[in-house]
């Protein structure tokens, strides 16, 4: 048995509690917004805030996160820097197949809520842990900026 | 479990509400059928016939749209949808993997009726071909294809609306024109909604094709706009999108197999006892494999089903399994990169042959010469192969995220024994295809699953060592390409041998040529102005299951051919994109036939020969744009490449930076592309923006390697894709503007080829450097 406090809410879910954060909250909980990719805490796709950190959930078992806060895509909307960075994502047509915008949604929202102004170097940090395949990283980093408020330079 | 979700309200203005009336993927129990209130569904117009490419001499050649099974369909009946609250919901029949197609295709149709964007909603098409057409999402064909049937479907709907209008009122219909969701009397100004008039329309005969009036594209209001944002945005950024990986049935187990680690391996013998231990799991069934051939079946194995996908996941690990390899368990990458040197080095069939290569080599100033390597790739789309499949009542239904979704039911029915009619296949978003989702292998397994578990429902996902070992991986190959130049270096003479396990192996074992289709993809269909061009297909055995990776052979034959190109600009002493002009020669329009390319990719040889002219300025409009023969800072250089594929033009020019360590970083990719008139230029440049980071991660680090017959790679960090640090500073895309009346173009695959070679000659710009094998990896450290 495990306990689980996501997005406000607490769980007990019947599963050995080393089961990963991911699975519990897609297969358990139905939070399938949170996406599977790697399983090894390569592609970032499962990236979740646990107390307002970006954590990748395919490695964290549900022991690590017991009397801890911890966020999905679903409910980042609440948070303002979140919603911002949704908006900027739709305003500026980030996604292609959109699979791991979810997760690069969570790890930017961490950034900016650690680092308001981001450098192009804080972004690379804050989002090299994110692979998209459809190639979608321009954009990313200019949704980023978008959303911090950054003007970018006419090109 | 499943959250409801926004029902569009009854449709009346259909002849299959039930596809109107929910989300058949959330909603599996909840479908609301609504009644049909037209039988007018007897008028779907299908033109295309299976099998027509390869139709009797006797009968008429089929291109396009009408070339493929089951061809186009453009029945507003069909299609469209308007609910008494004038809600139109459009059926998008194509499967979006992020080409936008179900932003796309649904515009066309909404531009045509007149209707307003805000009020329309996007409706997945199940597979269904006899209904809506060929669905086969690949070969960059949806909106080529689809344009003007969408268009007529469109009109056709505004009219009947109209008609209907126009009778109500009792006025001549000449007075009435759609505007925005209405239809207007244009002497009194009175307006009747769309929601108002769809029942009465639905009664109306469908206007046929002589009668159809489309719209002046000058009147478009979205087509060519790209002012829409994409339909599924807000879901996808909201975690609320339903991909295939997202399946959730009442009473669903989750399954995860372990497949043969060599293709055409076998299962000897396993022990599930362990397996068993694990909490959660229920049951350890094996799955039968079949082939060779391999096509699209399942390479079969040992599947573990269980409460959910981590529990099976362990227990996977615990199964003991003794696997019989087959003939392929010496399969290695190193040594038949041997084998296909070996092959290049000597004659092969000759598929094409102009002039008098040896006469001319023999005569000819100097003879150049080079090898080109690209291994394997896989295509690691983010959500890995998964589907759903439940089996109720002899019927069998499947989720998942398909780029050919007929192919899935028919597999799938062919494999349960079952008729296609009773297998239903549900199309969910893809998250990435890139070509893998068009072999439907993981709907086979997720059936057979189902059917093992008594008909409960079954999600079946690939983890990612899954995906890349099991992959229909891109092919490896061999190009060897030789020019005779004249004294001022220009070539007269070209020898290319193009040695590549074939897809037709995945099919055929025996096929050990490059088909017609990849030989039209770059090898054969060289438009250069030479005398003598030879081209040979040397044979290649596949240890593999080969498949359709996005651009297919165009990369390996783009990257050879635009890379002998800048060498031999090299060699010259010329500017090299001066020199690429001067190879493709003057502007013209060349009949595919005479560069011996039967296939075109599918089109009309009338309607689309290959035209330099459009090549030209493609390479013309990027060279301007990217500042071409501008000075650079110390350890830059600029490359370009052009590459004419799936009837697009497209040249690229990239910039690398490459530090005294041999670092490389890429500041700038310049693209052009001439793709015709566009639907939604936004998703034009977006798919060149994405195909410059693929072409990119192809170059530099792409590779799945075998040894002992099985792939190396297992996961992210050895099988690499570019990451954020590695995309391009700037991307610019140019779209060469284009006329509606003209045939468009394909764009989701034509930005990939010329990334590669622009890449490695800007690399021997900045460097000196010749990059021939890839991935470029350490190559350039000292």
């Amino acid at each position: 048995m495990a306990n689980l406090t996501v997005n406000g809410k607490s769980y007990a879910l019947d599963v050995p509690d080393d089961t990963p954060l991911l699975w519990a909250l897609r297969d358990e909980l139905g939070l399938t917004g949170t996406k599977f990719g790697c399983g090894m805490a390569l592609c970032g796709a499962c990236t979740v805030h646990v107390d307002g950190q970006a954590m990748r959930s395919c490695v964290t078992p549900l022991t690590a996160v017991k009397g801890r806060r911890v966020t999905t895509i679903e409910a980042v909307g609440l948070d303002r820097m979140g919603k911002a960075l949704q908006d900027a994502w739709v305003e500026l047509g980030v996604p292609q197949c959109g699979y791991c915008q979810a997760g690069q949604i969570m790890s930017a929202t961490a950034l900016l809520k650690s680092i308001p102004k981001p450098t192009d170097a804080d972004i690379d940090n804050a989002m090299t842990g994110n692979i998209c395949r459809c190639g979608t990283y321009g954009r990313i980093r200019s949704a980023i900026k978008h959303a911090a408020g950054i003007k970018e330079m006419a090109t | 479990m499943n959250k409801p979700r926004d029902l569009p309200p009854a449709a009346v203005f259909a002849t299959d509400a039930s596809l109107f009336a929910g989300d058949p993927p959330r909603q599996p129990g909840r479908r609301r059928f609504l009644q049909e209130l037209s039988a007018l569904g007897g008028l779907v117009l299908v033109a295309g016939v299976p099998g027509a490419v390869h139709a009797a001499d006797d009968a008429p050649r089929k291109y396009g749209a009408d070339g493929m099974p089951h061809g186009w369909v453009d029945n507003p009946l069909v299609f469209v949808a308007i609910g008494g609250d004038g809600i139109v919901s459009i059926v998008c029949h194509r499967s979006d993997m992020g080409q936008g197609v179900r932003t796309g295709m649904p515009m066309i149709v909404a531009d045509e009726l007149e209707a307003d964007w805000k009020r329309v909603r996007v409706v997945q098409a199940p597979g269904d071909e006899e209904r809506y057409g060929n669905q086969d999402t690949d070969g960059s064909r949806s909106t080529r294809h689809f344009f003007l049937p969408m268009r007529r479907c469109g009109a056709a709907a505004r009219m009947m609306l109209e008609s209907a209008a126009a009778a109500r009122w009792g006025v001549p219909v000449g007075d009435v024109e759609a505007r925005n969701h209405e239809i207007v009397h244009k002497p009194s100004g009175r307006r009747l909604g769309y929601g108002a008039l769809a029942k009465a329309a639905a009664q109306l005969p469908v206007p046929s094709g002589d009668a159809l009036r489309l719209k002046d594209p000058a009147q478009f209001r979205y087509i060519g706009k790209g002012e829409l944002k994409l339909v599924d945005a807000h879901d996808i950024t909201t975690g609320k999108a339903h991909y295939g990986m997202d399946t959730r049935l009442p009473g669903m187990v989750y399954a995860v197999v372990a497949r043969p680690p060599v293709f055409g391996g076998k299962v000897k013998h396993f022990d599930a006892a362990d397996a068993l231990k694990v909490p959660g799991v229920n049951k350890v069934v094996e799955i039968e494999g079949s082939g060779p051939p391999a096509a699209f079946n399942p390479l079969g194995g040992v599947a573990v089903i269980a409460r959910n996908t981590w529990a099976a996941v362990q227990g996977r690990s615990a199964l003991k399994i003794e696997w019989d390899d087959g003939p392929n368990a010496a399969y290695d990458s190193a040594a038949f990169r041997a084998a296909l040197e070996d092959a290049v080095r000597k004659p092969g069939a000759v598929v094409r042959n102009d002039g008098d290569f040896d006469a001319v080599a023999a005569g000819a100033a100097r003879r150049i010469s080079a090898e080109y390597y690209i291994p394997h790739l896989a295509h690691a789309s983010m959500e890995p192969p998964v589907a759903a499949a439940r089996i109720t009542g002899g019927k069998c239904e499947v989720w998942g995220p398909f780029q050919s979704p007929q192919s899935a039911r028919d597999l799938v029915a062919k494999r349960l024994g079952m008729s296609s009619a009773d297998v239903t296949v549900h199309v969910t978003l893809l998250g990435g295809g890139f070509g893998r989702k068009s072999m439907s292998d993981y709907a086979v397994e997720a059936a057979v699953l189902s059917q093992a578990m008594d008909g409960k429902p079954v999600k079946v996902t690939w983890t990612r060592d899954d995906d890349l070992h099991h992959d229909y991986f891109h092919t490896v190959s061999v190009e060897r390409l030789e020019a005779a130049v004249d004294a001022q270096g220009r070539p007269i003479g070209w020898l290319h041998r193009s040695a590549a396990p074939t897809i037709i192996s995945t099919f055929n074992p025996a096929a050990k040529v490059e088909a017609p289709f990849e030989l039209g993809m770059g090898v054969i269909n060289v438009p250069f102005d030479i005398p003598a061009v030879r081209i040979e297909t040397p044979e290649a055995t596949a240890h593999t299951r080969i498949g359709w990776f996005r651009s297919v052979s165009n990369i390996p034959h783009a990257f050879a051919v635009q890379s002998f190109v800048g060498e031999l600009a090299a060699a010259a002493g010329r500017d090299p994109k001066d020199f690429l002009l001067d190879v493709i020669g003057p502007a013209r329009r060349v009949s595919p036939a005479m560069l011996k390319d039967d296939w075109n990719h599918g089109e009309s040889p009338d309607r689309y020969p290959v035209d330099t002219g459009r090549l030209r300025g493609v390479i013309d409009l990027v060279a301007r744009e990217a500042g071409w023969g501008k000075a650079l800072p110390k350890g830059h250089g600029l490359g370009i490449a052009a590459h004419y594929s799936f009837v697009t033009y497209v040249a690229a020019i990239v910039e690398v930076a490459v530090d005294s360590n041999g670092r490389m970083t890429i500041p700038r990719v310049d693209i052009a592309v001439d793709c015709g008139a566009t639907v939604n230029p936004d998703r034009v440049r977006a798919q060149m923006e994405g195909a410059a980071v693929m072409g990119i991660g192809a170059a530099t680090m792409g590779e799945i390697a075998f040894k002992d017959g099985r792939v190396l790679q297992s996961n992210f960090d050895g099988y690499e894709v570019p990451r954020i640090t590695g995309a391009p500073l700037e991307t610019h895309v140019y779209i060469v503007p284009g006329d509606y009346d003209k045939p468009l173009g394909g764009v989701g695959e034509p930005g990939v080829p010329p990334i590669l070679p622009a890449l490695c000659n800007a690399i021997y710009a900045a460097t000196g450097k010749r990059i021939r094998s890839l991935p470029i990896r350490e190559q350039l450290r000292a």
